[in-house]
């Protein structure tokens, strides 16, 4: 089956990104297709390469980055929201005359249209977080 | 796009002011609206706040966005499902909320609101391809 997942929360705050990791997880595993990871709303949060957890936690960003590069993932960032939030690539902030850039490899910022489009390709498009 | 069309339902269950996920929500329905799906919306629990009329955040220094859902008709948006319970949980009635109409090739100022039971809601939820919570 197709999944397209999409992460509405932020990482360490509440589980619901790392259930959807865990999902991902699980269903490539099975062998089924994911065609798209959506980051929205805090979800964004999850792209930063800057965070630094504790070594004896989980690190929910390395978690998705490693995943991504295992499976070749499409980690897609909404821009709206992480303009808002202060997710940048080297582009964005070269454009917004910032002096760094925090995303995580792996991840690639685009619009809400990588949203729908996950939407309309996807058998099953699976929401985490409210 | 090659794909079928599929129906889309927008499901807002939060005050518009106090979380972002109501201004988020609508900017995907803007968004989406270019991909030409069969998209509705849902409003249930605190989302029935958002269609509330006479909106002033000036004290709080948020975005009024209120008025463009009724812009939504001028995107073909023209189905918003307001959940009867929560307007009468909240002590509202239609009379509170705004007045959003949209346009056919036949008739203007169709009224886009529709009221719902609880479990009409549940049918209209069962019937979609995709539906985004918010």
């Amino acid at each position: 089956m197709k999944f397209g997942i999409v992460v509405n929360e932020g990482p360490y705050t509440h589980q619901a990104s790392d259930t959807a990791y865990q999902f991902a997880k699980a269903a490539l595993d099975k062998g089924h297709e994911v065609v798209r990871v959506f980051f929205y709303h805090d979800g964004v949060n999850n792209a930063t390469r800057l965070t630094v957890p504790p070594q004896d936690e989980r690190n929910v960003q390395r978690n998705w980055s490693e995943l991504g590069a295992k499976h070749n993932l499409d980690m897609v960032v909404c821009i709206a929201a992480a303009q808002r939030r202060g997710i940048l690539d080297e582009n964005e902030a070269k454009r917004q005359g910032k002096d760094a850039n925090n995303i995580a490899p792996g991840f690639r910022i685009s619009g809400l249209g990588q949203l729908i489009e996950a939407g309309i390709l996807a058998d099953r498009l699976v929401v985490f977080g409210d | 796009m090659a794909q079928a069309q599929k129906k889309f339902l927008y499901v807002n269950r939060k005050a518009p002011h106090g979380s972002i996920y109501a201004l988020e929500s609508l900017e995907v329905v803007l968004i989406g609206a270019a991909f030409e799906q069969a998209v509705s919306l849902a409003f249930l629990d605190d989302g029935v706040f958002q269609l509330a009329r006479g909106q002033n955040t000036k004290g709080i220094g948020a975005k009024n966005f209120s008025g463009t859902y009724r812009a939504l008709g001028d995107y073909d948006v023209r189905d918003l499902y307001v959940e009867r319970e929560s307007l009468e949980e909240r002590g509202l009635s239609t009379d509170d909320l705004l007045e959003i109409t949209h346009d056919t090739d036949d008739e203007e100022d169709i009224p886009s609101i529709k009221i719902v039971s609880r479990a009409e809601m549940a049918d209209i939820m069962a019937s979609q391809d995709v539906i985004l919570s918010f």
